[in-house]
């Protein structure tokens, strides 16, 4: 019946990746394997290390810092489990293959990823701040929610790339686990979990070359948070970190595929 | 000249492909003509799967022409005239069937009404479900209605029925014919002989990259001189086995099979040694035998 009412519609390259965004969310939505640590993991950390255990002592407002932090946290995931887990399962199981010799417009493919990655980074950011104004007793002038949202959102794209590197060089059964040895430690390395401050010196003498930690700075910068180096750094170094690894990942889709 | 190039879905010109020092593909010629239907036989490794990767663009000649339509596969306008199954394309287990035609429906400028496609590929009542959820066969079905969603005027179909019932195969087999009856051509990869037997109207026979054979199925068939002959005897095997003109011969029960080139010698020979012989039959080879014959000669 629904089949009836939805046929013939006008050819359009908006509908097409339209569509294809749509089906790449709700199939990711629906994967319990990857929706469940996704949007529950960050709130859980936030609820506990924020909320009930939080350090109530000196400067160090726990609340606001790990908003921030576990917004980065957070917004990692969909990057790297949502490109990198997707992609390594469509290239082994021929979906890409079928999909390369299908007339989909040559952008779609990633455009639907990226947006897919983005929805889950925006849901992500939603959670982590209802959960900080209200348990939290978070509060923070507009500006800075506002300046949070966008280095959440946009914070995605290098992980999307390391995540899309990774799906295009190993299979889809290895996937999770090498990108839960990047992910985990990264995210301690950077200071995501706990400031940077207390972790030994040669913890913080490397941090830099964790894209994490580049990200992890913009947000605390974001919501008023000290900050070690200038935003435009950060920004570059993000940035450089993103064609990088959309090179590495060009060149193994053009071997692997 | 003008006619042929109008007629002509896809084409290979002494197209060739390499991989390291294997040759997949030894340079040959390859025409699908509009409305006909293909098969493109040959054993494991003799470069059907590549021919068909060249036609969709999936990878790149390193010698000759790839044509589609008359343009380069790569082309979307000259790709959205062509549906496609290919032999593993496992979709998101996580996706329903309705979600999966709509999507691939949007590829094409003016698509088959997803009610008619779906009851065509005979997954009406499964449109609702999670591709993860289904059966082999009913994936397969999913990956036929997605093929014809296009209405596509030339369609690709590698090993379509492999992990089919009987049923669900002849389902396919006459939707197939159907879509080529309504005008479609139809480029089908397969391992089984039976059906390029049943569908094809022209057949062409790989080998190690080459060309080997190309024609009707009759053609083909009528290039071997082997006939199979069946009776109930009490000769031995051995015994028969022994004259000149047998090629092979075994028992089968109390069944006696024997191909040869020169059946009438052979039967009035076996008619001669056992009187008690019964129920003779005698075949002409079929497609399988023809394509074992031409790819022995080949190799």
């Amino acid at each position: 019946m629904n089949a009836i009412a939805i046929s013939a519609p006008r050819f359009s390259i908006a509908r097409c990746y339209a569509l294809e965004a749509k089906h790449e969310f709700l199939r990711l939505l629906r994967a319990p394997s990857f929706a469940v640590p996704t949007l529950l993991f960050p709130p859980m950390f936030y609820f506990l290390f924020a909320v009930l255990f939080a350090n109530r002592g000196g400067d160090f407002n726990a609340g606001i810092y790990l908003l921030a932090t576990y917004g980065v946290f957070g917004v990692m995931a969909p990057g790297l489990f949502g490109f990198g887990v997707s992609v390594a399962l469509d290239r082994e199981r021929g979906w890409l293959t079928l999909k390369r010799a299908l007339p989909m417009p040559p952008g779609a493919y990633l455009a639907s990823k990226l947006a897919m990655a983005m929805l889950f980074a925006a849901t992500i950011f939603a959670v982590l701040a209802l959960m900080a104004t209200t348990v939290g007793g978070v509060t923070l002038p507009t500006t800075a929610w506002v300046r949070l949202f966008f280095v959440e959102i946009f914070g995605v794209l290098p992980f999307c790339a390391i995540g899309l590197c990774i799906g295009a060089m190993i299979s889809g059964s290895a996937a999770p686990a090498v990108i839960n040895l990047i992910y985990l430690p990264m995210s301690f390395l950077s200071g995501l979990w706990m400031p940077l401050t207390i972790l030994p010196g040669v913890v913080r003498e490397i941090a830099p070359l964790w894209p994490a930690f580049h990200l992890g700075q913009l947000a605390l910068g974001a919501v008023g948070q000290p900050t070690s180096g200038m935003a435009l750094v950060h920004v570059a170094a993000l940035a450089g970190f993103t064609v990088l690894f959309l090179a590495l990942a060009r060149r193994a889709l053009i071997r692997n595929a | 000249m003008i006619d042929a190039k109008n007629t002509c879905c896809a084409r290979l010109l002494a197209a060739g492909k390499r991989y390291g020092n294997i040759a997949a593909l030894d340079g040959i010629d390859l025409d699908v003509r509009a409305g006909e239907l293909l098969a493109l036989l040959g054993p494991n490794g003799a470069g059907k799967s590549t021919a068909v990767s060249l036609l969709l663009g999936l990878t790149e000649a390193d010698a000759g022409e790839v044509q589609l339509f008359g343009q380069s596969p790569h082309a979307l306008a000259a790709r959205r005239r062509v549906g496609v199954m290919l032999q593993s394309a496992g979709m998101p287990d996580t996706l329903k069937v309705r979600e999966l035609l709509a999507q691939t429906r949007s590829y094409y400028p003016d698509p088959l009404d997803a009610a008619e496609c779906a009851r065509i590929a005979g997954i009406a009542d499964l449109l609702d479900r999670r591709y993860g959820k289904l059966s082999g066969g009913q994936q397969r079905r999913v990956q036929f209605a997605l093929a014809i969603c296009g209405k596509p005027e030339l369609l690709f179909l590698d090993e379509p029925t492999t992990g089919l019932d009987v049923e669900a195969r002849q389902a396919l087999w006459s939707a197939t014919r159907a879509l080529v009856a309504a005008g479609s051509a139809v480029l089908l990869t397969t391992h089984y002989l039976e059906e390029a037997e049943a569908l094809a109207d022209r057949v062409a026979v790989l080998a190690r990259g080459k060309l080997v054979a190309e024609g009707s199925v009759r053609q083909i068939r009528a290039r071997v001189a082997q006939r199979r002959i069946r009776c109930v005897s009490a000769l031995k095997p051995e015994t028969i086995g022994a004259w000149p003109e047998v090629r092979s011969v075994w028992r089968d029960g109390d069944r006696i099979e024997i191909v040869t080139d020169s059946a009438e010698m052979v039967v009035r020979q076996l008619l001669f040694e056992d009187s008690a012989l019964c129920e003779l039959e005698v075949q002409r080879a079929g497609l399988a035998e023809a394509f074992v014959e031409i790819t022995r000669e080949a190799a």
